[in-house]
């Protein structure tokens, strides 16, 4: 069992993500960075849909009632076990009533901790992931709170104590970030220099980027970027507006501002969608910082489905590594 | 993978969506992981490694030929929701958020009245609550549906949304966007004109409520919704059966026929009220 003493900024407990529920407009949640959570997993013998804390930002304080192992994988929080520094990216002992802490991250805006036998909430609908909008999955269907309890499963975890993974799949938050992007859904209501102008921008992550969506900012007229038009029926006035539609996960919808839709989306609405960061990249955007800055570079299809095999095939590597 | 089966909003445009999203869903097809309909468009949620989008595409393009609307029926549910119009929560909740609404001076329904061309809003509600609407998505947030009014196009009421979205609504509250009728089923952010409440909850999310046994969701597309305008006194008895889990729904049943509907809008929708009766 894992008990919270402080809760950190917002800390979740997370998945893989629950779906077939979209058309009533649940989104999957889960993990936002998919390839730390993964990772943080197959350090400590679980599998990829294990649930693991998400912490943002500030990681929280955690006691461990029972002995057993645990990997922090993201940003990087300055993990401590009883005021001892201890390795990220890496598999840790912990004794039964140590307790585990972070400071505020230096890189990257989301940390996964992963333990033996996972994070053991009541799944809801087939998944663990908390979506607090309506206070479903998780531990309550909220972000912990100081004094929750968390049961956790159990495992074989002989001998991967000291597991870890080269520098080379440590990904470098502080680095320049382009996200891939796939153009199309409503992208027919930019002008040409419209959507150039959506590529060549450096766009700066806002303060309202969460687990709904990101807003990114920059000194740009979106009206400006569309065609302009007599509006269809039921679109509603403005040039940015469409026939309310269904919003994939990763779509970057153009609402006064590009908003980028991670796993806790809104599913659909009536602003025009221009195109979709693909998977791995969508990862990658979660540890973006506010203030810090993104580019976007068009993909096509075939470049967007060779992207995932790659990431897939890298992460089934890793698995194989350390699961054995 | 999003297809855009029309721009503009039309009965016939959802009506296909519906037909195609639900034989996508009969044939089972491996490595599709979402299906879900929307107003005039269609969503799906596919594996990559199970079914190339090449192949989806081909076979999407197969199930639309297929799809006749003549022949295309089904059973619709019929669903009272009883509306307390121009109620206090959201007239409170507008009044705050004047200066995000393209007239200030006047409530949201007095706008959507002279824009509309009513002589006011009693007339505009008469026009409102006076014809069912037809459930043509759910999204958002769960259990919000988007309804669409069944009356010919040219009775159709159309309002823009706010200026600058409000960022409180109350859950319950119904609103106007576009030519949408949604209901808000959780507070939060929105920018639809606000016209009334309804004491019923369109999410449930403990599935306390008996009209929820088998989904958190009431509200599915192509049932069919009828505002009724009720009074304060009223709102609260039903209210606080809600409250009290013990509120029946009152629902209807059926088989709906485009074909019908499209020749004689105002008898067939006429015949669909009768059903909650």
């Amino acid at each position: 069992m894992l008990r919270i003493v402080e809760p950190g900024l917002s800390t979740t407990v997370q998945d893989t993500g629950r779906y077939g529920h979209y058309h009533i407009g649940m989104p999957p949640s889960g993990a936002v960075d998919q390839y730390a959570h993964r990772v943080a997993n197959f350090l400590v013998g679980n599998e990829a849909d294990a649930a693991t804390l998400e912490l943002t930002y500030t990681g929280p304080e955690v006691v461990f009632e029972e002995e057993g192992l645990v990997a922090v994988c993201g940003a990087d929080m300055d993990p401590s076990l009883d005021g001892e520094p201890v390795p990220t990216w890496t598999a840790v002992r912990v004794a039964a009533g140590q307790t585990l802490s972070f400071e505020f991250a230096t890189e990257g805006a989301r940390a996964y901790l992963a333990v033996g036998g996972g994070v053991d909430t009541e799944p809801v609908m087939g998944s663990r992931a908390t979506y607090t909008l309506i206070g479903v999955g998780g531990h309550e269907g909220r972000e912990l709170e100081a004094g929750d309890e968390l049961p956790t499963g159990a495992t074989e975890t002989d001998g991967l104590e000291g597991n870890s993974v080269d520098a080379a799949h440590v990904p470098d938050y502080g680095a320049e970030t382009s996200i891939r992007v796939v153009m199309g859904l409503c992208d027919y209501r930019l002008t040409e220099d419209g959507k150039e102008t959506l590529l060549d921008t450096e766009w700066t992550v806002s303060n309202e980027a969460d687990r709904v969506g990101y807003r990114l900012d920059a000194d740009v007229d979106i009206q400006g970027l569309f065609v302009e038009r007599e509006q269809p029926f039921g679109a509603g006035t403005d040039l940015t507006n469409v026939v309310d539609l269904g919003y994939p996960v990763g779509s970057i919808q153009m609402a006064g501002q590009p908003i980028v839709l991670m796993r806790d989306a809104v599913t659909g609405g009536g602003y025009a969608t221009v195109g979709t960061v693909i998977s791995p990249d969508r990862s990658t955007l979660a540890q973006g910082r506010s203030h810090e800055t993104v580019t976007f570079e068009p993909v096509s299809v075939e470049e967007a489905l060779t992207a995932r095999e790659d990431w897939t095939a890298r992460l089934d590597r890793l698995r194989e590594e350390l699961l054995g | 993978m999003f297809v855009e089966l029309s721009e503009s909003m039309s009965f016939t445009a959802n009506f296909k969506a519906q037909a195609i999203t639900k034989e996508v869903r009969a044939r089972d097809i491996p490595g599709i992981i979402e299906v879900a309909p929307s107003n005039a468009s269609y969503l799906l949620h596919f594996d990559p490694e199970v079914v190339h989008p090449d192949t989806l595409i081909d076979r999407l393009r197969d199930i639309e030929a297929g799809i006749d609307l003549t022949a295309y029926t089904w059973e619709a549910r019929v669903l009272d929701v009883p509306v307390l119009y121009d109620d206090p929560w959201t007239r409170e909740t507008l009044m705050q958020f004047r200066e995000r609404h393209q007239d200030p001076e006047a409530t949201d329904l007095e706008y959507s009245a002279r824009i509309n061309g009513f002589s006011g809003p009693e007339e505009f509600i008469e026009a409102h609550a006076g014809a069912p609407h037809m459930v043509t998505m759910v999204g958002f947030v769960p259990g919000l549906p988007w309804t669409f009014q069944m009356v010919p196009r040219d009775q159709q009421i159309e309002v823009p949304k706010y200026v600058q979205p409000r960022t409180e609504t109350p859950s319950r509250a119904v609103g106007f966007g576009g030519a949408f009728t949604a209901i808000y089923s959780v507070p939060g952010a929105g920018g639809y004109q606000l016209f009334g409440r309804t004491p019923v909850e369109v999410l449930d999310v403990d599935q306390q409520l008996p009209a929820f046994a088998d989904s958190m969701v009431l509200p599915n597309p192509g049932d069919i919704i009828n505002f009724r305008r009720v009074d304060r006194e009223e709102y609260d008895r039903i209210r606080d059966a809600v409250e009290a889990n013990d509120y029946e729904y009152n629902i209807g049943h059926i088989d709906f026929e485009p074909e019908e509907f499209f020749e004689h809008p105002s008898e067939y929708t006429d015949r669909i009220t009768e059903v909650l009766d």
